[in-house]
């Protein structure tokens, strides 16, 4: 399992090169969006409406941060929230991009793992770690979607060595959710004929 | 004499330590969770929770940003008297923890998921009293992400189910998979109605997470067995401790309720008067 140090904006090589179980730290820029943003960011892209932030050769941070506004805003906790939530709406996403990089935890469906081949990359961070992910936001650049309210808003971080990421989700179909979804079922047949 | 500002101060001053230093309990489990686990990726998941738990201790922020919809239980001694609004005072209190800790802002209408900014709202917090012996007030708080929350699950079971609870217990975690922010905890209610089964669940997860007795450590080790392990990535670490609640209930009837809270098992306790 190789450990790599990406950078924002995503270039497609280095993407290519992760395996599902690397660990990965990101520095850059990287946004939070989860159900809400999702659903206006996708209703933007049907309208031909640009958006505030990119996707495309971005990484999107499955968070809903808490904030703080003191000479400007500041992520005071700041983990991931799950993934799985946002299946439906990430493959329409997906679609639109060229290179895409997501962190969030939990796992996603089988539809976005086929969605990511080729182009992109799902990381899990330790969910619930929110002191520690505060402490890699160097600097908070901009807010979009506000009325969304402070979860669901998008906030625009600059990060140093974000992570450790793990490569739950690699380019060419490899989940590390799906082979231990499998070993769980088997676990789970065996431990019924037990009761 | 317990006035109207003690409980104010209290909640917040409650919410504050809840949200940023876990129980010794709660971190004594953990530690020994990581040492026990052997697989690479859990370990590093484990030894990424312990470091957050230090962070936030060591920072003063909340160690999760999910800080989660407020809970409260209250004791109140009989003998105590209490004359003032003592619900608006528990409301004052997460909107003073909310504004100065922070806190960040989760209850929102349930419908149109407008978000008031204040953690407070219709039955927000949820306050649960009970009645004591004596003159003290005692205040519990326990902010519950929603993660764990949402993976929660009741189910009205037959009163020739009994022997099948913990089959139940444990297919909810086979369910939740790494959704609630394994290593877990489970507060299992058994018996009373079908929203008490799901209070005394709740109650359960207040317990010293170090004492469990023979039924459910079967409970936890089953579930362990399962290998979701810590954020769903495998491993052994999957649920650390499973805490049942009795209440009786009808003779045609054994509702069961199990509760799921994330590692962060946070919660705080004073006691007044």
């Amino acid at each position: 399992m190789a450990e790599y140090y990406l950078k924002t904006p995503l270039e497609k090589d280095e993407i290519l090169k992760l395996k599902a179980g690397d660990t990965a730290y990101i520095t850059g820029e990287i946004f939070t969006a989860r159900d809400e943003a999702h659903l206006r960011a996708v209703e933007y892209m049907e309208e031909g409406k640009t958006l505030p932030f990119e996707f495309n050769y971005g990484v999107v941070y499955h968070c809903g941060p808490l904030m703080k506004k003191e000479n400007g805003w500041k992520a005071v906790s700041a983990g991931p929230t799950t993934s799985a939530r946002m299946n439906r709406i990430t493959p329409k996403i997906l679609e639109k991009v060229e290179v895409m990089g997501i962190i969030g935890k939990g796992g996603m469906s089988d539809e976005v793992v086929e969605a990511l081949k080729g182009k992109g990359a799902y990381f899990a961070y330790t969910g619930g770690a929110g002191a520690l992910a505060a402490q890699s936001i160097k600097k908070v650049k901009a807010v979009y979607w506000e009325d969304l309210g402070m979860p669901e808003a998008v906030w625009v971080f600059e990060v140093e060595d974000f992570g450790p990421l793990i490569v739950g989700i690699d380019a060419h179909g490899n989940s590390l959710y799906s082979e231990i979804e499998k070993k769980i079922e088997e676990n789970f047949r065996r431990l019924l004929q037990k009761f | 004499m317990v006035e109207y500002e003690d409980v104010v101060s209290t909640i917040s001053d409650l919410l504050f330590k809840a949200e940023t230093e876990l129980g010794e309990d709660v971190v004594e489990v953990i530690r020994n969770a990581y040492e026990r686990e052997d697989n690479e990726v859990a370990r590093r998941n484990l030894e990424a929770i312990l470091r957050n738990i230090d962070s936030a201790g060591k920072l003063k922020v909340p160690m999760c940003q999910d800080t989660g919809i407020p809970v409260v239980f209250v004791e109140i001694g009989r003998e105590l008297c209490l004359d003032f609004d003592f619900k608006q005072a528990i409301i004052d209190g997460v909107i003073k923890a909310t504004k100065e800790i922070p806190l960040r802002p989760n209850a929102v209408h349930p419908l149109t998921r407008k978000n008031p900014g204040t953690n407070v709202g219709l039955h927000v917090p949820q306050i649960n009293i009970d009645f004591a012996e004596g003159d003290k007030l005692k205040l519990t708080v326990m902010p519950k992400g929603a993660g764990s929350e949402n993976v929660s699950a009741l189910r009205m079971m037959l009163p020739s189910q009994i022997d099948a609870i913990p089959k139940f217990a444990v297919e909810v975690v086979r369910n939740a998979m790494g959704k609630p922010c394994p290593p877990v905890f489970l507060g299992i209610g058994v018996g009373s109605t079908f929203d008490g089964a799901a209070k005394l669940a709740k109650k359960a997860l207040l317990r010293d997470v170090r004492k469990m007795d023979e039924y459910e450590r079967k409970i936890v080790n089953m579930a362990n067995e399962l290998g979701i392990g810590p954020m769903g990535l495998g491993g052994k670490t999957t649920v650390l401790g499973a805490y049942v609640e009795l209440g009786f209930c009808h003779t045609a009837s054994l509702p069961v309720a199990v509760n799921i809270q994330c590692w962060a098992n946070r919660r705080a306790t004073a006691v007044l008067g």
